[in-house]
């Protein structure tokens, strides 16, 4: 199957279904309780620093693994899965002194997915799409890491834009679609809208944009500050495939801001919350069930268009909401009338 | 009669080196700090959009624009509006453009240096996501004529929207504000070409807005600022009307336009609109007595007002939003007045209605609202402590029998009937927390829960917020608010909470409260001991309404769609031509107020107040009689208030096309050749089983089929609404004040329609103009034709108005706009479409089968789920429940 020919059924079976995305990698990562040294494997025995914790590094050390958790995900019915490449920047690998492996380890993400989506594909006959998953990084645009020097930053635009633009080069062979996710400040959203925008008209690789912002607690505001509203007039211009949110919150703390996106954003909508609030322990302890019930209300109400998982989601949790909502009604786009819609932290329209 | 007041979008300025001498100041001494905070007085005092500006040629402009943009990013109460990146040089440009999280507008880009360049900077524009300013300026200069400024302009449109795809309403043009009465011939009509175009760009480049920096036309006047400030006034008073929808403008370098001495105005409005040829000369030699007088940057301000009685003064205060005195003024006018509160009813609120009809009429602006809010809320925060104290003194505290929250629920804005079941329950020593209208539920629950609330009460009058009430009952269950929730509004029913809200929520009892007569009744009974008994019995009687209406449902034997369209309404068409209208197109008006009066419908206005009985009947009914009348004189008086103080300003649309029906629906064309399709307006027919021939009626059989010349109308009216008298009759705690405004004010939309309906018929659609109808024929529709509206009962479903709104315009045209449910906001608004024929008439749809539905769903263009769900409260089935073989 071509990547279009792939996009443009799973354009049709949107039409028809709620899509199923797939659920946490971290989880499933952890349940290989790998060591350091399993981690570093034969290629990076001898690293300077230690890189446990470095979950995109798996790719190039334990490629069979991060497979195999790929294929049991569409195996309980992901329709698309995520690469395991949120940190495979250059500038969340120097975390680990790693920067300049980002390209190889993002690459490699894409390929495995790309591997696993094809094993199932041949065998099902259904298309199976891949998302090339782009995360935050670890620094932020908009917020200052210095509290008493509010102007200061210790990045700028054109080095996450350039970062971004790497990553997105080094996946574009795989990847169906493009996940610009967990945005917690929505300027490091628009140098990756940026970078995928410069990078079309380039190269001309063009992949459809998924984009899933994070708004991190009960005030309804990402931690840059925007409302969900304002939040999409800052990305819409990307255009997107579909947007939405995911992490931070689970399915119930999560669905008036699902509701606020669904009102105002004319394309489709995806989520993927976490499965609850962690408890005391900063364990996930919702049980499929319960996950599925929460989300399958959403579906039922016509709110979304793709449905997954977040942090403490598996794929028992995937199968469950894959079963729950099959034969829900997809929603479909908000139709809104014309007028400029800006943004600052709160939305601003003004009608044509 | 066709003057709108559009809105206006004021964009702060103080943040520009260029503009104000203290930025400068600060930015060049590297204040970054107290340049904030002039950002953050720009937003308090109304800007809604920042323009930020560092073209100093002695500055690092790029690092002062991302050194201001990251400062303001953390500010929550300035980076809250969006910001106009704005500079002549690009590279400032982009780097704004790289330091905000929002989306921002970028002033600006032009056809200066030829189409590529503009190509290109626009594509960036789109890759950043900002919307643009575009400058009448091309390669041969900037645009001086009306004719240069709108051909500029029209070719970026279509460089910018036909060939990279640039969405039109992110198109703001500046088509290039000059200074007038600069003694050079030449210039006295630059503000004659910038209304002019922008009054073309407006109606020739759809979805575009206008903008401009308005300190330029005066730039001749530079230090007389009374005459510098009138002419801003008037430029934008006129220029605004012209659809200039956004400007960067010094709310302080306002006047406001019925302030400015008659004079000055006269000489000021001679030269913008370049009336005379000796404007200039005039205007200059008038000038000198004007300079120095209540100057905003001169020393010596005009105080003469300070002379002026208290009540004068406080009045002053307000139009002019000076909160200097305020606080003294008020402390004076409570020693004068008996008690704190007429402070308020009095002088304050005088005040404030003046700044209203001012603002209503377009000649003040949004900032200098926002002050005279300011200096309101001061003076009552001083009365408070007094009227608390005051309060206390005559022991009026007491002790709450129970805590009721209350909202009409989101999407919808009628809040007449929730605010007399307030008043009610707090006469009955019962706290009432009233969250107002469009609550959305997340804010109820809430409130419910941060003020252990004893009972919720949800209040709607249109019919899709009967599904937002089921939400908020199913939110209840799922967040397992146990607390009992009442339900009232008009198109509410004991059937809709049995056989909807009921089954959502079994963690509280559900109870449908038919009027606020009823409501201290429900609630003791559910706050008292046998609480649980009454809401046993309260379950019980639902169940049966369920079962009685399952059986009900059956019991009535309906036909299929097929079936009932044979048996349509059918006329001789041949027998009947319809009317040619007069009027082709839309058509605005402001009617007069005092006209409208006479066209009132009294019988609904006492159903309002729950009083039965019709007009003017009731006041001889034995028991009602004598409250009827005492009710009625209030009427009257607050009426005459209305129409002497003009505190309502009703406005109105109506527009005839050429239009047939095929099926069903109604098709309206764009022209009389009927080849083109304008919109569609989809109809809904008769099911239930009849008697002999009676037909089944669909709304558009009074409407020709093709082949026959036919017209479909339709209107829009608004009494209009009066939000700063009824904050303070909400401040004042005057309910029943509040109440007889609203009241009184559905009154007049529906004269409204009433009126404006019979215009029609006698001019506009022309078909009666010798009809002549005294008000009580025309309360008994004793005319030819109809004005269903959508929402009732001949088309019940509310999103038909969409087309409407969209067809009249009616937001610009009459001020009457949707929410997301189709409530029309004003409240106090009435829609419909008009029919002429002589034999057309109202019914009821009623209850309908799947495959209408299925049929409907299909010709709109939607799911059948969607199609169920707008048509919930008439479908004769279960949906989702496959029985119905029709």
């Amino acid at each position: 199957m071509t990547q279009s020919g792939r996009i443009e059924k799973l354009g049709t079976l949107a039409r028809e279904r709620v899509l199923i995305l797939d659920g946490a990698m971290g989880t499933q990562i952890q349940d290989l309780k790998l060591d350091e040294d399993g981690y570093r494997g034969e290629r990076f025995a001898e690293w300077q620093v230690a890189i446990k914790g470095n979950n995109d590094i798996l790719n190039l050390t334990s490629p069979e693994a991060v497979k195999a958790i790929h294929k049991a995900y569409f195996e309980a019915g992901s329709d698309i899965v995520e690469t395991n490449t949120f940190s495979a920047t250059s500038i969340a690998q120097a975390d680990y002194e790693m920067q300049d492996l980002a390209p190889e380890i993002a690459r490699e993400g894409a390929r495995l997915a790309r591997a696993a989506a094809d094993e199932v594909e041949a065998e099902t006959g259904s298309p199976r799409g891949v998302a090339g998953a782009i995360g935050p990084t670890n620094k932020t645009l908009s917020i200052s890491p210095d509290v008493n020097d509010p102007g200061f930053r210790d990045i700028d635009f054109d080095s996450v834009r350039n970062a971004y633009y790497e990553q997105a080069e080094a996946m574009a062979e795989h990847v169906d679609f493009f996940l610009i996710e967990t945005i917690f400040d929505t300027l490091n959203a628009k140098a990756a809208i940026k970078a995928l925008l410069d990078l079309k008209a380039a190269t001309g690789i063009d992949r459809p944009i998924l984009i899933s912002g994070t708004i991190t607690d009960r005030s309804g505001r990402t931690l840059s500050g925007q409302t969900a509203e304002a939040f999409w007039y800052s990305v819409r211009h990307a255009k997107p495939w579909a947007v939405g949110l995911n992490c931070a919150l689970g399915a119930e703390e999560m669905r008036p801001y699902i509701t606020e996106i669904a009102r105002v954003a004319d394309t489709r909508i995806i989520t993927y919350p976490n499965a609850g609030l962690p408890n005391d322990m900063g364990e996930y302890d919702e049980t499929p069930a319960e996950t599925a019930a929460q989300v399958s209300d959403w579906a039922e109400n016509g709110l979304v268009n793709i449905l997954g998982g977040c942090c403490g989601t598996t794929p028992d949790h995937i199968r469950a909401i894959a079963e729950a909502v099959k034969s829900a009604k997809p929603r479909r786009p908000a139709r809104r009338e014309r007028a400029m819609r800006l943004s600052g932290l709160e939305p601003f329209e003004l009608s044509a | 009669m066709t003057v709108s007041v559009p809105t206006f979008v004021n964009v702060g300025e103080r943040t520009n080196v260029t503009g104000s001498a203290k930025f400068r100041k600060l930015i060049t001494d590297g204040d970054y700090a107290e340049a904030v905070s002039v950002a953050r007085q720009q937003v308090e005092n109304g800007a809604q959009v920042i323009d930020v500006n560092m073209d100093e040629g002695l500055l690092d402009s790029v690092e002062a624009m991302t050194t201001f943009l990251r400062m303001i990013a953390g500010e929550p109460d300035v980076a809250r509006v969006p910001v106009m990146i704005d500079s002549s040089k690009w590279e400032v440009i982009e780097a704004g453009l790289k330091n905000v999280q929002g989306k921002a507008i970028v002033n600006s880009i032009s056809l200066k240096e030829g189409e590529d360049q503009f190509r290109e900077q626009a594509q960036t524009c789109l890759a950043y996501g900002a919307a643009v300013v575009v400058m009448a300026f091309d390669e041969v200069g900037q645009a001086d004529t009306a004719d240069r400024k709108y051909e500029i302009c029209e070719r970026a449109y279509k460089i910018l929207v036909d060939e990279i795809g640039f969405p039109p309403e992110d198109i703001i043009f500046d088509p290039n504000i000059f200074a007038v009465a600069t003694g050079i011939e030449e210039h006295n009509n630059y503000a004659v070409d910038f209304i002019e175009a922008t009054r073309r760009i407006r109606e020739n480049l759809p979805g575009c807005h206008v903008s401009g920096g308005l300190s330029n036309i005066s730039f001749s006047f530079r230090g007389n600022e009374p005459v510098r400030r009138a002419m801003h006034s008037v430029f934008l008073y006129h220029a605004i009307k012209a659809g200039m929808d956004m400007g960067i403008v010094n709310a302080g370098q306002l006047d406001i336009y019925d302030d400015i001495d008659e004079e000055l105005r006269e000489l000021v409005e001679d030269v913008i609109l370049n009336r005379r040829d000796d404007a200039t000369d005039r205007l200059l030699e008038a000038a000198e007595q004007y300079r120095g007088q209540g100057g905003g940057t001169t020393k010596e301000r005009d105080l003469r007002w300070r002379e002026a009685p208290v009540a004068e003064r406080i009045r002053h205060a307000l139009v002019h939003g000076i909160n200097e005195f305020i606080v003294e003024d008020t402390e004076e006018a409570r020693q004068e007045f008996e008690r704190p509160l007429h402070v308020i009813e009095g002088p304050l609120m005088d005040g404030m209605n003046v700044v209203g009809d001012l603002f209503g009429d377009g000649k003040m602006f949004l900032p200098q609202v926002v002050k005279s809010a300011r200096v309101m809320k001061q003076a009552v925060a001083h009365l408070i402590p007094y009227m608390e104290a005051e309060k206390e003194a005559a022991g009026e505290a007491q002790s709450s029998a129970g805590k009721v929250v209350m909202a009409t629920v989101k999407g919808d804005v009628h809040d007449i009937g929730k605010n007399i079941v307030g008043v009610v329950l707090q006469c009955n020593g019962y706290d009432v927390i009233d969250l107002g209208v469009m609550v959305p539920c997340e804010k109820i629950l809430e409130t419910a829960r941060k003020e252990k609330a004893d009972i919720i009460g949800l209040s709607g009058l249109i019919t899709p917020s009967l599904d937002e009430m089921v939400f908020v009952a199913s939110e209840m269950e799922r967040q397992k608010v146990d607390i009992p929730l009442l339900i009232g509004g008009a198109t509410t029913s004991p059937a809709h909470t049995a056989v909807k809200i009921d089954p959502s929520i079994s963690v509280a009892p559900v109870v449908h409260v038919l009027d606020a007569s009823r409501a201290v009744g429900v609630v003791s009974k559910l706050l008292s001991d046998k609480r649980d008994d009454y809401a046993r019995e309260v379950r019980e009687d639902l169940a049966r309404i369920r079962e009685r209406r399952l059986a009900a449902r059956s019991a009535k034997s309906r036909v299929s769609i097929e079936k009932a369209r044979e048996r349509a309404w059918d006329c001789d068409w041949s027998a009947h031509t319809p009317p040619k209208p007069v009027l082709q197109g839309v058509k605005a008006f402001e009617p007069d107020l005092e006209t409208l009066t006479k066209y009132i419908d009294w019988t609904p206005f006492f159903f309002t107040w729950e009083m039965k009985g019709s007009y003017p009947a009731i006041f001889e009914d034995p028991n009602r009689g004598e409250a009827a009348r005492a009710l009625f004189d209030d009427a009257q008086a607050m009426l005459r208030r209305i129409v002497e103080e003009r505190l309502l300003k009703p406005r109105a649309v109506c527009g005839i096309w050429p239009a047939n029906r095929v099926g069903d629906d109604a098709v309206l064309y764009t022209g009389d050749s009927r080849k083109e399709v304008l919109a569609t307006f989809y109809g809904l027919r008769q099911q239930a089983a009849k008697s002999n021939d009676k037909p089944h009626f669909c709304q558009f059989d009074f409407l020709a089929p093709e082949g026959i010349d036919d017209w479909l109308g339709g209107f829009a009216v608004t009494a209009g609404d009066n939000v700063e008298l009824l904050a303070e009759f909400e401040k004042t705690k005057d309910d029943y004040s509040s109440i007889m405004f609203k009241a009184l004010s559905d009154r007049l939309a529906e004269a409204c329609a009433e009126w404006l309906h019979e215009q029609v018929r006698r001019e506009d659609w022309g078909y009666a103009p010798d009809e002549a109808l005294s008000n009580r024929e025309l309360i008994g529709e004793a005319y030819a034709g109809i004005r269903p509206a959508p929402g009732y009962p001949s088309q019940p479903d509310h999103t038909e108005k969409r087309t409407l709104f969209k067809l009249l315009d009616a937001k610009a045209n009459a001020g009457v706009s949707l929410t997301n449910s189709f409530a029309m906001t004003p409240a106090s608004s009435v829609s419909g479409l008009y029919l002429s024929h002589p034999d057309s008439c109202y019914f009821a749809v009623g209850r309908i089968l799947r495959d209408q539905v299925e049929d409907y769903a299909d010709r709109k263009g939607w799911t059948v789920e969607e199609a169920e769900r707008t048509l919930a409260p008439i479908l004769d089935y279960q949906p989702g429940v496959k029985e119905d073989a029709a």
